[in-house]
Formats: C-alpha cells, structure tokens, sequence
C-alpha cells in the first residue's frame, strides 16, 4: 500500500539530487567522506537515518529492495525500513539475497557474494576512523588530506600491548585503494576480506554525522595490520547449529538459564536456503 | 659551515600588540640556544612561529634539511612542514600533558612518531620504545601504563623520550622543567645534559629559569616586549650582563 502524501522513496528530488551528488563524488574518491545536508528522518538517529537516506536516493521503482540487521531479516530495524519503504516507495521487497538490486544492511554483509549490479547500502553511526584518537574534526579532516595515518597504527599497538593480539573486533580500520583509511562501519572484521575487490557497489550513510562514502565495484581494501601482527578475519569456531555451516558467521544464542547455548548463522537468509537445500546442523529439530 | 636554523627577521603581531619583532640569529649545528625573558616578552611566539605552529607576518626560519638543503620552513608547503616536524624536528610542551596522548601507554606515546614515519613491525616499535623508556630513566616495566600513572616528573621525561626517538636535529622546548620541583628538575637538567650531547642535538630552549640556561645552553638571547636586548655566550651575559634589563634579569636570582 503506497502512501500517496509522499514523493516516491519519501525524500523530495532536490534532496535526492543533492545526496546522488554526494554518492558520485564519494565513489569518485573511494573513501573520502563526502559531507551531506542529511535531513530530519521519520526515525531517530542511530536507527540507520544515513542508510535510509542513501537508500531512498538510489532506489527506483524496479528495484528489488532487502534490508538486514546483524544480518537478520526479521529483526526490528530490518522490519521498520522494509515496511518504511513499501510504504514510501511501493519497491518490491525479498529476504532472498540474490533477488535484491538494494540491500541496506546494518553492521553485516551477506554471506552470499554480491554481484556486479547490486547495491550494498550500510547504515554507518560514526564515520570517522580517528574520531576516539584525535577528538578534533578539523585535525582529523588535515589527516586525512595529508595522508597522516600513523595513529590509527597506535590504536591497533595499544590493542596488543593489553590484550597480547589486536582485539579489535568490528569496525576494523581499513586502507582503500592506497589512499583513504575508512571505517566500514561497525561489521565484524570477519567481513573485512569481503569488502576487497567486491562486484557490487557499496555505499556509506551516515545521517547524524552528515557523512556519505562509497565504494565503486573492485576496490582493492586493505585491513590494517603490523608485519608480525598479520590481520585475521575471526569468527566463533563451532558450526551453524540449525544449517551446520562451518565457515559463515554466528550469533551466539543462550538457550536456557543453565549455561546452555547454541550458535547460528548470523545471515538468516544463508542459513534458511541451507536448510532448504537439506543442510543440517546439530542442534536442528 | 652550513647554519641548521637560519632566522631572518622574524615578526609577529597580534593587531598593534608586538608578539615579537625582527628576530635574527643563526644556530649552527650541535649548538643550544637559550631565549630568556620575563612573561609576555615574546619567547612563546617567537618559538611556535619557528616550530611552524605559528605563521609569521614577515621573516624567514631557513632550515638546512637532509634532503634539499637550507629550505624557508615559513613558504615551504604544509605536508613538507608537517613531515619535519615528526622527523627532523621535536617540540618539548611546558605541560607534558599538552605533548602526550593521555589515554594510550606510554609504549605507544613513543610508538607514535615511528608508526607515524611508516614503522610496521610491533616488535620492534616496542623494543624501541622500551629501550627509550630506559634512556630517560623510566621502568620499562612501565610501558604499558597510561602517563596519567606517571608523576610529573616523568610525564616530562616521557614526552622527551616521545620526541626523540625519531632522532631528531633539532629540538624546541618551551619552559621544559616549568612545574617541576628543584630534585626532579636538576634530574630532568642531567638527562637534558646528556642526551643533547650524546645525540649532538641542536636545541632552543625559551624559559625563564636563568639556572637553566646556565646549564645547558651555549649561547643566550634576552628578550623584552618583543625584541632582543642582549645576545652572546651563556657565561658572558649572565656574568657580565649589558643591558639594563639583563642585570635586572640576573639580579633578581635569589642566591641561596
């Protein structure tokens, strides 16, 4: 049911203009983050307002439009943008990743490999990467233009010295093209060797911080490491307990108040095609 | 002999208040240069619009760089000043906390000019930083305490440490044994001592401390309200003080 009260995908063109603009220049320097006049979203920040917003500027009637949240179809951010768009801009909507021409996901990527015409919108809260070293926006911007990334190195030295491994688990700095050090967002760094040399197109909102960055289809993205410190994309080392998946990502579930617990593929759509396809994991009915 | 710092010069001016005015002076290579003065007379300004944190309204700082030779560090571009000032250059705050990063350790406080020029091996970075922690008389069973554990006194040291690990040619420091008591000043003066010795740094010093000066530097400039008013050998001003502001100066010394 389409609210006719609104312009389709809910933002008036001159806005959707503007943050095309932004979208065009950000994949012209993949990387830079291109400021945006975000606007006053029917959601609260924090709620994906930048992902909405670049969503709404690049989806047209045709498309095929999928939410995630932590990689869940089902949760409540996935639900309220789905239906906030089938409201606003009567797109047909999937869980399937395969069937979506848009996907905006918060905080992970699809396990299944995107492909060249899809869209990977993420919902970003705090896009700048220096932003808890060096609390200055005016220095950090000086950073970026001068190539001065010498600091995002003492976050990962600071993560070894207290925890002997860098313990930075999502959100892992990453250097674009050789050029641009970029927060992914807050995705586990599991999905870090994803983001490198991706078909589809990624792009950054990020609403409250006025924000929009982007990814054109096969970047080269690099984590950030030392030489005797190599990157490594971890996961929890068991099997999807429902599809029995040994190499996606899973959520840990407690199950009861006695210490039990299982794990399940944190990507609801993987898992459930698995399943269909007769896949079974341990803990499966 | 090539002069490491060339000064040409130098003013600048807050509207119509002198912040300083036409400063010229050489400083050759392995010489300590003290600027002493009462508050106000200009040696903060003059310092920061050498170390490039302020711009100068007119005057040249030439500095002879490993690369290209004598440079005008004042027209020269912001990545190249920027470049010197984590590689060839060093700048001691008063406040130690102004010069560390609070909330990292001390390992990665000095870490940071070596990640920051393209050092990448963790192991090494800290076997430097342990080795410097040690050089400046800290425990190097201390490396990864945040400097807000640290007393004053090392605080000081460890932002030198930060500084110098880099090695250095020249090093600017503002009132570094401000705040300290007598002990751990006289402490801090020996490790000064030795290090620009050893290292064969050059050095500005601005305080108002005549003991240091007396200490550690060659040579000797007096300033009041924005200009120069005596300049020569440390001894030879202090002993034999010209200018009716330099006795002033060196009269008012308690002798204990």
């Amino acid at each position: 049911m389409t609210d006719q009260a609104y312009n389709f995908a809910y933002l008036d063109e001159q806005t959707k203009r503007m943050i095309r603009r932004a979208i065009l220049k950000g994949l012209a320097i993949p990387g830079y983050q291109v400021p945006f006049a975000s606007r006053e979203m029917p959601m609260p920040y924090g709620w994906g307002t930048g992902g909405v917003q670049v969503s709404a500027a690049v989806l047209t009637p045709a498309d095929t439009f999928k939410v995630i949240d932590q990689g869940a179809d089902d949760t409540t951010n996935a639900v309220s943008i789905r239906t906030f768009f089938e409201r606003v801009a009567a797109v047909k909507t999937t869980t399937v990743t395969a069937d979506a021409t848009v996907i905006q996901t918060r905080h992970r990527i699809p396990e299944e490999p995107l492909t060249e015409g899809q869209i990977l919108v993420y919902q970003v809260p705090i896009p700048e990467p220096l932003r808890f070293l060096e609390p200055r926006e005016s220095e950090t911007r000086k950073m970026h233009s001068l190539e001065e990334y010498g600091l995002m190195h003492v976050k990962l030295y600071e993560d070894i010295s207290r925890h002997g491994h860098i313990a930075t688990s999502y959100a892992y700095p990453v250097n674009v093209e050789g050029r641009y050090v970029m927060d992914p967002s807050p995705i586990p760094k599991f999905d870090n060797p994803k983001l490198n040399d991706m078909a589809a197109i990624q792009l950054f909102g990020a609403g409250r911080e006025q924000r929009i960055y982007a990814l054109p289809p096969y970047t080269q993205v690099v984590s950030l490491d030392f030489d005797d410190h190599p990157f490594e994309a971890s996961k929890a080392n068991h099997c999807c307990g429902l599809c029995g998946s040994a190499d996606s990502y899973l959520d840990e579930v407690i199950v009861d108040d006695a210490g039990g617990r299982m794990f399940v593929c944190s990507d609801t759509d993987y898992c459930e095609a698995r399943q269909a396809a007769g896949y079974k994991g341990k803990d499966a009915a | 002999m090539t002069p490491l710092l060339s000064v040409q010069g130098l003013s600048k001016r807050y509207g119509a208040h002198i912040g300083c005015a036409d400063v010229s002076f050489d400083l050759y290579p392995g010489e300590v240069m003290g600027i002493v003065g009462e508050s106000g007379s200009g040696k903060s300004t003059l310092l920061n619009c050498m170390a490039g944190h302020l711009a100068p309204d007119t005057g040249q700082v030439v500095f002879d760089t490993r690369a290209d030779g004598p440079q005008d560090t004042v027209t020269m571009s912001e990545p190249a000043r920027r470049m010197l000032s984590r590689t060839d250059w060093a700048f001691v705050h008063q406040h130690a906390r102004d010069g560390l990063r609070m909330g990292v350790s001390a390992g990665g406080n000095v870490g940071e000019r070596l990640m920051a020029v393209g050092a990448r091996h963790y192991g090494d970075i800290r076997g430097k930083a342990t080795d410097w922690l040690e050089r400046v008389e800290i425990d190097a069973a201390r490396v990864d305490d945040r400097p807000t554990t640290f007393s004053g006194g090392m605080q000081q040291r460890l932002q030198i440490a930060r500084n110098l690990v880099t090695g250095p040619r020249l090093v600017f420091m503002d009132e570094p044994t401000g705040g300290l008591d007598v002990s751990v000043q006289a402490r801090l003066l020996d490790l000064l001592r030795g290090l620009v010795r050893d290292m064969g740094l050059s050095a500005i010093i601005v305080t108002h401390d005549l003991a240091v000066v007396r200490l550690l530097a060659d040579r000797l400039m007096v300033m009041k309200s924005g200009h120069v008013v005596e300049a020569g050998l440390t001894d030879q001003v202090l002993d034999d003080p010209q200018h009716p502001y330099s006795q002033l100066l060196v009269s008012s010394v308690l002798q204990v």
